[in-house]
């Protein structure tokens, strides 16, 4: 019994909550790498993008509150998503026409686009303020928990209770619907072999009659989508607030590196390694070693390896271990 | 003399910008702009140092610039004899564990051939190490944050005076940059901004979490001032003789003596703030110049043009036999020291250390575009960047504001978009960085003044 009790409490507190922020950051991870991969660029103007999106998303969803409509029990939200994308995917757009296919186009060095990159982000950040303001603000609505912890506890008579917000399962499985489609696209489809082509070998890909706009453009799509459905499912699950989304690309940075750039099913991955690495460290195990050790070997101290506190700090350091060992990251396996 | 034209202009125009703010703002917002750009410029000098000099990226201008502040505490604040008494000890034990680990794992790596049982017995070291740390430190860290956590509640520095720790905070900021350089600096360069960017974020939250460090995100205030105190300034009567002189003529046009009195008064408050940031503008002047004078001989001599080869063309530079990775790891300290004397600059300033306000948006990516508008690799054109951008980073607000009101007009007062745009007028300065940054990238990649090659 105490064994299941101690199950149970890591589940609660460490895995399912690492599963969801796990999904949060692969996505964007894979949005990252994708740019990467194709574009050949490091876009710090990824938080910001989600950020666009989640934004978009958030006003659509005010808007149908308004008008009354829902979705019963799930959140409006989801409703708001496809709409949110193609707001999201004509804003990269605009911007790739305007900003990045000059620099493209003259073949100039990565570290010049990163710059630019720079510029996308303090413009994108400038809208989102101008338009949202800089405040928190919630959208959730609609059912909040999935398994509540009373309930838990009646069913199965166990002293530890097990919680399911509505928000962790939406993530999860709305990851896992995404990114099984995009790989199934990017791995089965003939459009999907292309952009693969593409990101090998710009050149031998052109010599064969590949269209880089037309890469470009699908590019963009799917980045787009990743980063509308990574962004709101990170809002409804926290809250929405700008300056959050900007401090997220950092993490969402580590994992797309840990998983080895340019290789999106080891940003998928380095997502969940980075959210494991984060909750698994920073938890304090005092309550699950009372559960499994007898008492006479029970701890004193909390038992936690490092406090809340260096959350982000784990994930960089997660980063400069894998830097210093493997550059290419851990998952080289399967390029883009 | 020709070739210098568009850098005289330049700096001419910036002046005149700042002067006008004086006569239409008030000259302690002029000066206390002047202060910023002077802090920034030396930052910008600092970058421009490794992405001119050298083409390293470095986004942790953030963490060096919290070290250098981090430095003015441990220097200038007096020390808390309660918490030394209770922890000190311990403390004094967990750097000589840490000085023990590093080298243990130099040891290691020195004496034992590349292998998996290396890795082993480096993880082992360091495991082993940060558990001793953390038993031995744990308790001390709570006795020393209980000693009067309201007012201390850290060990306290040196009680030196402040201006030792410029100095001190270059040092702090080239250590790390050694550390982050053994680390970092193989990666390709764009690998290398992300882990700069993150190992600062690293360091930054470390100092905002180790209360007994410096307080942490509780901030230490009243920090020494190399400068005089306005309360000091406003009852000394030389100061006072000073001002009545100045506005002597003012003050004769006023007969009655008790007005003359009010309006004397009100002159010195005022002058006095003047005052003070007339000497810190001074101090950071002096280090301005001095440093300019240094980075530009070294800009011209056969050092700089080794490290314009290295920039240009490694390979070429290192099958000239030149050592890529000694100079790269060498600018990289120099240019993050400076970032250290801005940093510990900037906290004297404000006479408060505030762990909080140590963002990448602030601190890594505005210092970033002043060297790409300034231009890359011209040490005038960096300095000029800190300027320009720090001035509209400040006037952005207001002059967005004054936009608003013009095109808006037309519009009645209680219009939901003008009360809207009114409210988001400061978030305007992001737009016009940003698009300034594009707009520089794009028609005139080389910056404002763009990189002098001297031929001789």
């Amino acid at each position: 019994m105490d064994f299941l009790n101690a199950i149970v409490l890591l589940l609660n507190y460490t895995i399912i909550p690492a599963l969801t922020y796990g999904s949060q950051l692969a996505l964007g991870a894979i949005f990252v790498t994708l740019i990467y991969g194709v574009l050949r660029f490091a876009n710090f103007a990824t938080g910001d993008m989600m950020s666009f999106g989640t934004m978009v998303a958030v006003l659509l969803t005010f808007y149908f509150q308004s008008l009354g409509v829902n979705l019963g029990a799930l959140p409006t939200a989801l409703l708001a998503i496809p709409f949110a994308i193609i707001m999201m995917i004509l804003y990269m757009l605009t911007i790739d026409k305007f900003v990045f296919s000059y620099y493209r186009i003259k073949k100039s060095p990565p570290v010049q686009l990163a710059m630019v990159s720079v510029g996308v982000m303090f413009v994108t950040q400038a809208i989102i303020r101008i338009i949202i303001g800089p405040f928190d603000r919630r959208f959730l609505d609609g059912e909040k928990f999935i398994l509540k912890a009373n309930e838990f506890k009646e069913m199965t008579g166990l002293n530890e209770g097990l919680t399911i917000k509505s928000t962790q399962a939406i993530t999860i499985v709305v990851t896992i619907i995404v990114v099984s489609i995009m790989f199934w696209f990017l791995n089965k489809t003939k459009t999907g072999t292309s952009m693969r082509a593409y990101s090998n070998n710009e050149d031998l890909a052109l010599l064969s009659g590949i269209d880089p706009k037309k890469v470009v453009m699908l590019t963009w799509v799917i980045a787009g989508v990743l980063a509308t459905v990574g962004g709101v499912l990170y809002g409804l699950d926290k809250s929405y607030k700008p300056f959050v989304y900007f401090n997220n690309m950092l993490p969402i940075f580590a994992a797309a590196i840990v998983g080895g750039i340019g290789n999106p099913f080891g940003a998928f991955l380095g997502g969940y390694v980075v959210a494991f690495g984060e909750i698994f460290i920073t938890y304090a195990y005092k309550k699950f070693f009372t559960y499994l050790l007898p008492e006479s070997l029970e701890p004193d101290s909390l038992m936690q390896l490092l406090s809340t506190d260096y959350k982000f700090a784990v994930s960089f350091s997660i980063l400069v271990i894998v830097l210093l060992f493997r550059p290419s990251g851990i998952f080289k396996g399967m390029k883009l | 003399m020709k070739q210098y034209l568009n850098v005289v202009t330049a700096y001419t125009i910036m002046i005149i910008l700042i002067i006008l703010v004086g006569i239409f703002q008030s000259w302690s917002v002029a000066l206390s702009i002047l202060n910023y750009c002077l802090i920034s410029a030396v930052m910008t000098m600092g970058a421009n140092m490794q992405w001119g000099y050298a083409g390293l990226i470095n986004f942790g201008i953030m963490g060096y610039t919290a070290l250098g502040g981090l430095a003015v505490v441990l220097v200038s604040v007096a020390p808390v004899p309660q918490a030394w008494k209770v922890g000190g000890v311990n403390m004094m034990v967990c750097m000589a564990i840490i000085i023990g680990i590093v080298f243990s794992v130099r040891y290691t790596l020195k004496k034992i051939q590349k292998s998996k049982k290396r890795n082993y017995i480096i993880a082992g070291i360091i495991i082993i190490g940060f558990i001793l740390l953390r038993l031995i430190s744990g308790p001390a860290i709570e006795s020393i944050e209980a000693v009067e956590p309201a007012k201390t509640g850290f060990l306290g520095g040196l009680g030196m005076p402040v201006l030792f720790s410029w100095i001190v905070g270059a040092f702090f900021a080239g250590g790390l940059a050694y550390i982050i350089g053994k680390i970092a600096l193989g990666l390709r360069a764009d690998y290398l901004a992300i882990a700069t960017l993150l190992i600062a974020e690293i360091i930054v939250s470390i100092i905002k979490h180790e209360d007994w460090l410096a307080r942490g995100v509780k901030n230490v205030i009243g920090l020494k001032r190399p400068v005089p105190y306005e309360i000091d300034l406003q009852a000394a009567p030389w100061f006072i003789n000073l001002v009545e002189k100045f506005n002597s003529g003012k003050l004769k046009l006023i007969n009655s003596v008790s007005e003359r009195q009010d309006v004397l008064n009100q002159l010195v408050i005022d002058a006095s703030s003047v005052y003070v940031k007339l000497c810190m503008a001074g101090l950071f002047l002096t280090v301005v110049v001095t440093l300019l004078i240094i980075t530009q001989k070294a800009l011209y001599s056969p050092w700089g043009r080794k490290m314009r080869a290295i920039r240009d063309n490694e390979e070429a530079a290192s099958a000239m036999g030149k050592n890529v990775v000694k100079e790269h790891l060498l600018i990289f300290i120099l240019g993050s020291a400076v970032v250290g004397i801005a940093g510990a600059m900037m906290v004297t300033n404000d006479g408060l250390f505030t762990p909080g306000s140590y963002r990448p948006m602030r601190y890594t990516f505005v210092i970033w575009v002043m060297v790409i508008v300034g231009g890359t690799g011209n040490n005038f054109g960096a300095i000029l960047g800190g300027f320009v951008v720090w001035f509209l980073w400040v006037e952005a607000g207001p002059m967005a504001l004054f936009l608003i009101n013009f095109f808006t007009g037309h519009l009645p007062e209680t219009n939901a978009l003008k009360i809207h745009l009114i409210e988001s007028a400061s978030y305007f300065r992001f737009l016009m960085i940003g698009i300034g940054l594009l707009v520089i990238m794009r028609y005139r990649p080389q910056g404002i003044l763009p990189e002098k090659i001297v031929k001789n």
